[in-house]
């Protein structure tokens, strides 16, 4: 295609891209290498309807001046980075210095908020993303296979789970999961324990995170891989049959390899998307037991003060997180491209 | 638009049109645009301001649970968006530290000279909000409950954890007690409370320097540890809507609720007869021996914008003074616990007002509290799972404060 | 696949059929659960006393008189004007597809047919766009729209909505476009169409599956979006999630949670008329082998 065309095509998209994603992004890199001025504090006697005490306040007027000499903040370059609540580089090499073994080492590490929070969020990618993938696609065969009245409900049925919100959906579920719910009732029942609670201990909670993430994101990836086997080549496939290739085998060696650029497509959007895992961690009030990445920065945007620079960073390193995630998908999707060069 | 919001708020605002004010309040012209948090209180202000509108006035309002991310944007742009926040204790301090609310003396000179001193929110002499109502956190009891276990209601911690005892062991519930203590936000109240209590100081006085890695703070974590013994194995994910389904459910005999919550709590809707008519509010109990309940107060108030005209100022003002006239709360007194000589106190509002007269302590208006505050509600959970001592996980808190306060100027 | 279907073997139809069915019940349960739950009043809905409470209704009659009741329903849609935040929704999610899907198809199409290596980094380019949460962009947004007055208004939203969502709608239409086949579109181009003629003519005709699914996905981001609503409109612009949100009350203040319950029911009906229509489409449209070209 020449350079002329491609460039008409792709313009509208690409100016939404950069006004809206690219130019915020370089802004928030500059954000992430600066901190706030020093706050200049001052007491005085504060009074409000419960009497007056001696209390400390900003001076806004001084500090105000402080932050016209320089409106980006003070430059922290990488401090912010390195600091205990991202990266943690100080505090590591402490704790490698006075832990006694390894053990001990990972628990400390494990303690620091960042790497608490990324733990979490790696093994929810890990596990989520693969398994999706592989319901997703069973799901898709099943469906295709069914009579064509049953498709159309199927299909609804099936996309339920993406369709009621997350914010209410994860809400309601966490009320079925509770140990007075019905399905926290029919766990105990099934495990005849009635102590048995899915919201007390960490391992049950990240249990529940998963297969919430599991039953949220299936039908998303059934979508697709459905849509994609509408497009199998009939031919091929009955010259496959023709040939003896068992179901499995016409599977494995005719639809898996046409659907490939899903596959991929599916592989990437799910990882990405499993990475920056969030909502189910405020649906189902897990904060105690499993925090991620985006949480981290939710947290830091939220609250009494904001702190734009650390969730600035955060996310520069969401975004390096993912980038390092997706190599292997990018390094193949590099290799289809040459192959379609040539 | 306002017109189109007016016309759907119904009969309950051609009433307080009808009564309160005629066109414009006597107000001039003027924009009027609210931003809030999302609850009763603030609807009942809101629509009385709205009822003002007329005569070149016009009046919006943006209530919404993300309004502290939406106002400190909406107020730094220049003309603001809003010409009025409504803040809370907490919630004020950026906006103050930032110098985006004006001092309010001059308007309650001209506009409201009789205004009681215990509406204004006065920082180093000058007046920087009006409060209207408040909250607070305290005890709920079921009297049948504490009969049938033979204690006497109690007024200190300790008394709940032998009344929680008395409760279990005889039978009559395994979990007696809940508070608010899922991590984050709440458990970082509930400690900052016992802590109150305690009569710890959060701060070394005069600078941002955490000061909470002492006796009285292992103490504070060390009782609420002994509360949640008493509480369903999932309280660590309890928040208010938990706890009050809890209550209302009857599996419950003591709590530490919000104030807010006691109209919710003693109204027909979601609980038996037997649980409502046994509900008791009474104030927050002390701890250790303290004098003071281990509880926090808290205002909510409203704020006039700095970069908006004075005549947008003079308009805001005089409209959300006529939304919290004599006759607005008479009307409404079940909505809040009014800051107004007008308020004659209502069933759900004792609680509180029981914990202010015990003199519990104000939540503090510091510009860094926040960031302590979400610190604690960060770090405490693993102290409380058992995978943290007490000292460990302060020691955590003061480092995670500790990095938020350095980034954000308030350390060197 | 329909030759396929007849001459599969009965153990493989039984176990694809037992996954299917496994997968409906667990797909819609919840939902099903939350349908039953919205006719009873929040006491049964949670029924934290009993869970069976909620199937015999037991809170409901104790305060309504009868075991079933349209309270949520008359409370969201009649006392808190439900009916503006769907039409709200509906506008916003309309245009957001549109305009994705316009954008999106253009540029989908270039990315898949062009060999050039700089195709290869935009596409990476529009991955590293999209790993950036969207609460952070959002943030950065608000100080720049408060101050150009653009903050608040239903087209900005669909903008922003838009664009961020472009990452994922170039991602999934270059992969349809690259499941059709290449000699489609150049052979039209040797007859003497230019590269717009043949995509208008020979590709567009051939493209709906992947379209309408890559629509339905832009259309449910739009419909379900809570972080660019609730931050960037305002009340009177108020889309439906930011309103399901505020009847879930606050730490203070109890919500209507039977509002946001019923309002969610209701929200779901709309789309199965979307999907009965999309999945004819789908089923439809490249059956009869217009890809052998």
């Amino acid at each position: 295609m020449p350079h002329r065309t491609f460039f008409w095509f792709i313009l509208p998209s690409a100016l939404a891209m950069l006004l809206f994603i690219a130019l915020p992004i370089v802004s928030v890199v500059i954000q992430s290498l600066y901190v706030d001025h020093d706050q200049v504090l001052v007491v005085s006697e504060n009074c409000g309807p419960f009497g007056c005490t001696q209390s400390t306040s900003v001076d806004a007027a001084a500090t105000a001046k402080l932050s016209e000499a320089a409106p980006l903040g003070r430059f922290n370059g990488l401090g912010t980075y390195l600091n205990r609540a991202h990266l943690a580089t100080a505090e590591i090499a402490q704790a490698w210095r006075t832990s006694g073994g390894m053990a001990g080492f990972l628990s400390q590490v494990m303690s620091l908020p960042f790497y608490k929070a990324l733990s979490f969020t790696v093994a929810y990618t890990a596990i989520v993303t693969p398994l999706v993938i592989l319901f997703g696609l069973a799901v898709a065969l099943g469906v295709n296979g069914l009579p064509r009245m049953l498709k159309g409900p199927t299909i609804f049925v099936s996309l339920l789970p993406m369709i009621v919100t997350p914010l209410i959906g994860s809400l309601i579920l966490y009320w079925m999961i509770d140990a007075d719910g019905i399905l926290g009732k029919a766990l105990q029942w099934i495990f005849a324990d009635p102590a048995l609670s899915l919201k007390a201990s960490p391992t049950l909670t990240w249990l529940t995170l998963f297969i919430y993430g599991i039953w949220h994101s299936t039908p998303f990836a059934f979508v697709v891989f459905y849509a994609g086997l509408q497009t199998v080549p009939e031919d091929t496939l009955e010259a496959a049959m023709i040939d003896g290739a068992s179901r499995w085998e016409r599977i494995r060696y005719v639809v898996v390899p046409y659907m490939s650029p899903l596959l991929v497509f599916v592989a990437l959007i799910q990882l990405m998307d499993n990475f920056r895992v969030f909502e189910p961690i405020v649906g189902f009030s897990a904060q105690a037991n499993a925090t991620s990445l985006s949480y981290a920065i939710y947290s830091d945007l939220r609250g009494d003060n904001a702190q734009y620079a650390s969730a600035a960073t955060t996310s520069v390193l969401t975004v390096l997180g993912v980038a390092i995630l997706l190599t292997p998908v990018l390094i193949r999707t590099w290799r289809d491209f040459n192959r379609k060069r040539a | 638009m306002t017109l189109f919001r007016t016309a759907a708020l119904g009969s309950a605002l051609a009433i307080l049109a009808g009564t309160t004010a005629m066109a414009g309040c006597g107000i001039g012209a003027g924009n009027v645009s609210i931003i809030a948090n999302d609850f009763p209180a603030i609807h009942t202000i809101a629509e009385a301001a709205e009822a003002c509108a007329g005569d070149g006035l016009t009046v919006t309002a943006n209530m919404t649970k993300d309004h502290q991310t939406l106002n400190l944007p909406g107020l730094t742009s220049n003309p603001a968006q809003y010409s009025v926040a409504v803040i809370a204790n907490s919630s004020i301090v950026p906006l103050m530290s930032d110098g985006l609310i004006r001092p309010l003396d001059d308007l309650i000179a001209q506009y409201a000279p009789n205004l009681p001193d215990q509406n204004k929110v006065t920082v180093d002499g000058k007046v920087m909000a009006i409060a209207f109502q408040a909250n607070a956190q305290h005890l709920f009891y079921r009297s049948d409950m504490l009969e049938q276990a033979g204690v006497a209601p109690p007024t200190t911690y300790e008394e709940v954890l032998a009344a929680a005892e008395a409760i279990k062991s005889k039978g009559l519930m395994e979990y007696p007690l809940a508070l608010n203590s899922g991590a984050g936000w709440n458990l970082g109240e509930e400690f900052i409370n016992m802590y109150m209590g305690e009569g710890g100081a959060l701060f070394e006085a005069g600078t941002a320097n955490a000061s909470i890695e002492n006796p009285k703070a292992v103490a504070a974590l060390e009782m609420l540890k002994n509360l949640t013994a008493y509480s369903n194995p999932d309280y660590l994910t309890f928040d208010s809507n938990a706890t009050q389904a809890l209550w209302e459910s009857g599996n419950i005999a003591l709590a530490t609720l919000w104030g807010s919550r006691g109209g919710a709590i003693l109204d027909a809707e979601g609980s038996t007869e037997d649980v409502v008519k046994s509900t008791v509010l009474a104030a927050a109990p002390t701890v250790g021996g303290g004098s003071i309940p281990a509880s926090t107060l808290w205002w909510d108030g409203f704020t006039i914008a700095t970069n908006i005209s004075d005549e947008d100022a003079a308009a805001s003002f005089q409209a959300m003074m006529a939304g919290m006239s004599d006759e607005v709360i008479k009307a409404h007194e079940t909505d809040a616990l009014w800051l107004s000589p007008a308020y004659t106190p209502t069933p759900a509002s004792v609680g509180v007002i029981e914990t202010v007269k015990a003199g519990a302590m104000p939540y503090p208006m510091l510009p860094y509290v926040g960031l302590l505050h979400t610190a604690l509600g960060d770090n405490l959970a693993p102290f409380f799972q058992g995978s943290q001592t007490a000292e460990q996980a302060l020691a955590a808190v003061t480092a995670a404060y500790t990095t938020a306060a350095t980034e954000k100027g308030f350390l060197k | 696949m329909s030759i396929a279907a007849q001459r599969r073997s009965a153990p493989l139809v039984l176990i694809s059929s037992a996954l299917v069915a496994v997968w409906i019940v667990v797909a819609a349960f919840p939902f099903l659960w939350t349908l039953w739950g919205s006719f009873k009043v929040q006491g049964d809905f949670f029924s934290k006393a009993d869970w069976m409470n909620a199937l015999w209704g037991t809170r409901t009659i104790v305060e309504t008189g009868g075991p079933f009741t349209g309270a949520g329903y008359e409370g969201a849609w009649v006392e808190q004007a439900f009916w503006k935040a769907a039409l709200n929704t509906g506008i916003v999610v309309i245009f957001t597809v549109i305009i994705s899907l316009t954008l999106g198809t253009l540029g989908g199409y270039a990315l898949a047919r062009s060999g050039n290596r700089y195709a290869f980094w935009i596409l990476m380019l529009a991955l590293v766009f999209r790993a950036m949460p969207h609460i952070t962009l959002v943030s950065g947004y608000l100080l720049p729209f408060f101050e150009w007055n653009l903050w608040g208004h239903l087209p900005t939203a669909i903008i922003v909505l838009v664009a961020i969502n472009q990452p994922f709608t170039l991602w999934m239409l270059h992969s349809f476009f690259l499941n059709i086949p290449k000699d489609l579109d150049e052979s039209a181009m040797v007859d003497g169409c230019t590269r717009f003629q043949a995509f208008r003519h020979v590709i567009v005709p051939v493209m709906w599956p992947g379209v309408i699914t890559t629509g339905l996905f832009s259309f449910l981001l739009a419909y379900n979006d809570f972080t660019v609503t609730a931050l960037l409109l305002n009340q009177d612009n108020q889309t439906m999630i930011p309103k399901i949100a505020s009847f879930l009350g606050s730490t203070q203040v109890e919500g209507k949670v039977m509002y946001a319950v019923a309002a969610v029911v209701s929200a779901t009906a709309p789309l199965f008329v979307l999907i009965l229509f999309f999945q004819r489409q789908i089923v439809s449209g490249l059956t009869a082998g217009a890809v052998k070209g």
